[in-house]
């Protein structure tokens, strides 16, 4: 079962037919697997990694550091779902050691991202301090390295 | 060519030995030529991991270099290397090879096979492999002074030597079996009753045993059984293995041998005049692969294990037959319905098609028929050449 997971997590374009050929599970059941994940929410979603700079789009990100307060009965959860519930904000993590909150936020501009943090984010009750990390430049993203990456070096016929 | 450079030729060949100009270049070699001239290939002859190491055996590798370890190990290789070894194998084969005395660190398995070959063999000694086998087995038999014995194994029996079939080989000459399995060119993979027979053989007509076993961690819905793990046999085995499969450190140059106090005091004798030691920057990755775990291998090998399913499903679909390989990451479809030896089918393949496979012949006479085929390279790069092959296939099937 792993083995359907693992190949649709590498490219989620695979057809059920070619993940049944490189599993050696039936077509039916690769299916009726993935319909199951789907439903239950085992799969997300099907997403595909784009390198925006490259089509000349201007995307900000920031990575924001929350401090906020627990609330009774619901701890931290409560003020996670107000934020989580923002566009704005692409993950939302609790986190251990000096703050409580680890947030992804993307805008098209710093414009954008400072609004957010200053007019949605920081005035809410339980938020006491927000710190926020603009990205300067993005190494690798979902296991994969946007430049660069490792070409293949090998010669072609070897024992 | 000028005169004096023609004499020049004439005179320098002269020099060569017998024992090296009886010995056939590499048929991998020879290949490697004529696909140099085309372009556009896409390669299914390589015998390496389209992986490359992973980057914690990179690092540490990187590290021991800041720290200027540029130096000569001990003959045998460094002793943290061989007391992480001992640890592997006992995990692994639950085997305990003393560090000390029974473990030596070579030059990939390639010197570890020359080594056990050079140090047990005397002149006229015989040496039984199965055919087809990986292109160094006869030839490094043969440079030691030795004869190779060639067993046929079939695609009827997976392409595993049989038992009965090497008692007939064996004479009074016979000094030892050499096996390599999971087996590079076919794939094949001996399971325990299987090779149970082999060892039992062994031991009615004390033979020794080389195994080499640099594909023993890509088994695919089989288990590996070392052959040195069965009763009665560590005694009688040299087992070799290396870093460059399983943990894609092929340009690392780093394997080992394992055997009795004995035979590695006699290897090491070899070694030590002839290689000195394994260089020390692949000995430190090597530890670092050991100590590392296994989820980067675990994770190879299900990779491999989808390409495989692919590439074997693919072969079928074209209309090649091809028996199910279950280790190392070759394919070994039979191309007998194309009417060609596998010679001609591998070189009008590369013309016609762009892809490079390699004939079957390379790895001896009961190779005819067959080509392999390597699925460690990219899911697209493996469609496009079954593509490429069916129609190939398609094109000449329908000539006859």
């Amino acid at each position: 079962m792993k083995q359907i997971f693992e190949a649709l997590e590498k490219d989620a374009r695979l057809t059920t037919e070619q993940i049944s050929t490189m599993t050696g599970i039936p077509v039916a059941e690769v299916e009726k697997t993935i319909k199951k994940a789907e439903k239950n929410r085992t799969i997300l979603k099907y997403k595909t990694t784009i390198d925006w700079a490259k089509l000349g789009e201007e995307q900000v990100w920031a990575l924001l550091e929350v401090k906020v307060a627990p609330q009774r009965d619901v701890g931290f959860d409560a003020i996670a779902e107000r934020i989580y519930r923002f566009p704005e904000a692409r993950s939302v993590y609790l986190a251990s050691g000096t703050y409580d909150l680890a947030i992804l936020v993307a805008g098209k501009t710093m414009q954008e991202v400072a609004i957010f943090v200053s007019e949605k984010l920081a005035p809410l009750e339980t938020v006491q301090s927000t710190v926020t990390h603009f990205i300067l430049k993005k190494y690798k993203e979902d296991g994969e390295i946007l430049e660069g990456g490792e070409a293949i070096k090998r010669l072609p016929v070897t024992p | 060519m000028s005169k004096s450079n023609s004499s020049y030729t004439k005179v320098s060949s002269s020099y060569i030995s017998h024992k090296v100009n009886d010995i056939p270049p590499s048929g991998i070699r020879k290949f490697f030529d004529l696909l140099s001239s085309v372009e556009g290939v896409i390669s299914l002859g390589i015998g390496e991991p389209d992986f490359v190491t992973p980057w914690h055996i990179r690092e540490a590798a990187i590290y021991s270099l800041e720290k200027g370890y540029t130096m000569y190990t001990s003959n045998q290789g460094l002793p943290e290397l061989r007391q992480e070894l001992a640890k592997y194998l006992e995990s692994y084969c639950g085997l305990s090879y003393d560090p000390d005395n029974e473990l030596l660190i070579t030059v990939g398995v390639s010197e570890g096979l020359d080594l056990a070959l050079r140090a047990i063999l005397n002149p006229g000694d015989e040496v039984i492999m199965p055919d087809p086998c990986y292109v160094a087995y006869p030839a490094c038999t043969s440079l030691a002074g030795g004869i190779p014995i060639l067993v046929p194994t079939t695609e009827e029996n997976d392409f595993n030597i049989i038992a009965a079939d090497i008692e007939q080989q064996i004479t009074s000459k016979t000094k030892a079996i050499l096996i390599g399995y999971p087996a590079n060119p076919t794939g094949a993979v001996m399971v325990k009753k299987e090779l149970t027979q082999i060892a039992e053989l062994a031991q009615r007509h004390n033979l020794l045993v080389i195994s080499d076993e640099v594909y023993g961690q890509l088994v695919y819905g089989v288990e590996h059984t070392c052959l040195a793990s069965l009763p009665g046999m560590k005694e009688r085995t040299i087992l070799l293995n290396g870093f460059s499969k399983a943990y894609a450190m092929t340009g690392w140059r780093i394997g080992y041998a394992a055997a009795g106090k004995e035979l590695i005091k006699a290897m090491t004798k070899v070694h030590q005049y002839t290689m000195l030691c394994a260089p020390i920057m692949g000995q430190m990755a090597a530890i670092e692969a050991l100590r590392g775990g296994d989820n980067e291998v675990e994770a190879m090998v299900r990779d491999y294990d989808r390409r495989r399913r692919v590439m074997v499903r693919g072969l079928r679909d074209i209309g090649l037959s091809c028996f199910e390989p279950k280790g190392a990451f070759y394919a070994f479809p039979s191309i007998k319905i194309t009417g060609m030896p596998s010679e001609e089918f591998a070189e009008k393949l590369l013309v016609e098609e762009k892809v490079a496979v390699v004939p079957g012949t390379a790895f001896g006479q009961c190779g005819e028929g067959y080509v392999r085929c390597c699925y460690a390279t990219s899911l697209p790069e493996i469609e496009e050449a079954l593509k490429r092959m069916g129609t190939f296939v398609n094109r000449h099937r329908h000539r006859q």
